[in-house]
């Protein structure tokens, strides 16, 4: 080889990373300076340097406004990044963590802890991880034995949500006080974050995310088909559940705080395939970084559109997805014929 | 040298290779012929522990493969297989991913590796293709890059199912010259094929499969010229002479 070009794919990596990042800051941005309190750019300087303290701007910023933005980048970041995971594992683009069952899972696990009286953050994390992964592993195996066709598991995971939601309204209705924060949670939305349930998120998020980005090339094999994936040497089944248990982690930690929000786990990897490829290397931290800044954008439009009263995140979300995801269904069968 | 002796697979339970025996010589070009269903993309399967149940002895080059790790087995065979799912990455990420059981985590690629995979698009003649998405290539375009995937495994053996299928005449023709190319460069080509003719151009070493068995096998001819050929298919095999050798044709 006279002249390795140490170069086999053309990278555009950094520039697509760093303007996701540069979104990521304008949203954060706006919806800590935008709301039925604006607060100035120099306001919020000012506020940010002198720490949590007693002025208005202080409160605002630091227990209200910057929770919540956190809060939405988290919730954006985990779902959009377990919505990426989840359709290359199923080689599906219809699925995602809110229509094949895994946030209502979380969701159903979260009332049951909660109404128990367990309200403890990371039992709040904990369950939602475990109905998460529970729900992911009841479709999955249940697409799996009766080899269905890939829309048929999109249906079999509206089913499994259905029986979820209306398992956890039966709860509710059974024991009230396990509403979290009622309508926002089963809508999904940041109103009432509170930081003590943010943080053993945040930890998961995080951490899951970093660790999926390291399993970017296992993620890229596997999705060249059983097959080929196990002659080049991969573990199929143990890689295709770890990043199944990744996916239902990063969603039931969303989940746990931002309640079911819908859709993000969608939209925003079909949105980042079209502009990063689908190559995973590029494709994880773009979908994480462009699913924080779309859901803090989603997030002020819902404070915003009607103040000063506010919706749910969610409601923004639904108005958004339901229409998108009809779209991709029209897209498939245009395909197909 | 691939040996393959008593190999019996089931799929639910119902048998479907009974106690099949073959070899690959190495440096070669190995057909696998028969009807359809008769067990040869299963025995090539097998070859790569593709196969879920599976009894008898795999050897390759005198080490049972059941005592090799999916690691170890992928450094010594890359398998091909009939259809592949078509993504979006591009050529050179594709056959990057040939480099893959050279990686352990977190799959950090060395310098060797991007060597690898520009001397598998260089020897494919792809090179002017390695940005380009799978999804905007033709049939041949991504056979051949898959193929490049396979170089940059850098494996004894590569193994493929059908490997002509989806092309047209011209491709078919420039893989199998690429096949004959890689099998003079000493590597142990294996692949099922159903034009007679190019068996009888191409192959050095035939095996003829019926039924979960394996039937006849040898040389091109000698196998082509087996009765068990006409039974197998059920067709009457006919040759002639041209002046670039000898060639086959069928009848009912």
């Amino acid at each position: 080889m006279k002249n390795s070009k140490r170069l086999s794919t053309k990278s555009k990596t950094p520039l697509l990373i760093i303007g996701a990042a540069v979104f990521v800051i304008v949203a954060a941005v706006m919806n800590i300076c935008l709301g039925a309190s604006g607060m100035s750019l120099a306001k919020l300087w000012s506020a940010l340097m002198a720490g949590p303290g007693s002025s208005a701007n202080q409160r605002i910023l630091w227990y209200v406004r910057f929770p919540r933005t956190l809060a939405c980048l988290l919730a954006g970041a985990g779902l959009a990044v377990s919505g990426a995971i989840i359709q290359k594992v199923l080689a599906n683009d219809l699925a995602s963590p809110g229509i094949i069952g895994v946030n209502a899972g979380a969701g159903l696990a979260v009332t049951i802890c909660c109404a128990f009286g367990v309200f403890s953050a990371w039992a709040v994390a904990g369950s939602s991880f475990a109905g998460a992964m529970i729900a992911t592993a009841l479709v999955v195996a249940a697409g799996r034995k009766s080899k269905a066709s890939k829309t048929t598991v999109v249906l079999g995971g509206v089913a499994v949500t259905a029986c979820l939601n209306a398992l956890t309204e039966t709860v509710l209705t059974i024991v009230p006080d396990a509403a979290l924060s009622s309508r926002d949670f089963r809508i999904g939305g940041f109103s009432s974050v509170n930081r003590d349930r943010l943080i053993p998120a945040a930890i998961l998020i995080i951490a899951g995310i970093i660790f999926v980005c390291t399993l970017s090339n296992e993620l890229d094999v596997l999705s060249l088909g059983d097959d080929t994936a196990h002659s080049l040497g991969l573990n199929v089944s143990l890689v295709r559940n770890g990043l199944l248990a990744l996916a239902a982690l990063l969603a039931g930690a969303s989940v746990s705080f931002a309640g079911v929000l819908g859709f993000v786990g969608l939209i925003v990897p079909h949105m980042a395939r079209r502009i990063a490829g689908t190559e995973s290397g590029t494709l994880l931290p773009f979908c994480a970084l462009s699913g924080a800044g779309f859901v803090a954008v989603c997030d002020l439009i819902a404070r915003m559109i009607f103040a000063p009263y506010e919706l749910p995140t969610g409601i923004i979300l639904s108005i958004l997805g339901g229409p998108f995801f009809i779209w991709l269904l029209h897209k498939r069968r245009g395909k197909k014929s | 040298m691939i040996e393959i002796s008593d190999l019996c697979v089931s799929y639910d339970g119902e048998e479907v290779l009974h106690g099949v025996g073959m070899s690959f010589p190495t440096g070669k070009i190995s057909v696998l012929i028969g009807p359809n269903g008769c067990g040869k993309s299963t025995t090539i399967r097998s070859i790569v522990r593709l196969t879920e149940d599976a009894r008898g002895t795999i050897k390759i080059d005198g080490t049972d493969i059941d005592g090799l790790s999916a690691q170890e087995l992928a450094r010594k065979a890359a398998y091909l297989p009939q259809s592949h799912s078509i993504s979006g990455i591009s050529v050179a990420r594709l056959v990057m991913h040939g480099r893959f059981p050279y990686l352990s985590y977190p799959r950090r690629y060395r310098r060797e590796d991007y060597e690898k995979v520009d001397q598998a698009l260089e020897w494919m003649g792809i090179t002017d293709l390695r940005h380009r998405r799978m999804d905007d290539l033709s049939g041949g375009q991504r056979q051949k890059a898959y193929l490049a995937m396979a170089l940059a495994q850098d494996t004894d053996i590569i193994l493929m199912d059908e490997p002509t299928t989806f092309l047209d005449i011209r491709n078919q023709i420039e893989l199998l010259e690429r096949s004959r190319m890689l099998a003079d460069s000493g590597k142990t080509i294996v692949m099922i094929l159903h034009d007679l003719d190019a068996v009888l151009r191409y192959a050095d070493h035939v095996v003829l499969m019926d039924s979960g068995k394996a039937q006849a096998e040898g040389s091109a001819e000698e196998v082509l010229k087996d009765p068990a050929l006409a039974s197998a298919f059920g067709i009457v095999p006919r040759f002639f002479e041209a002046e670039d050798g000898l060639h086959c044709y069928v009848t009912k």
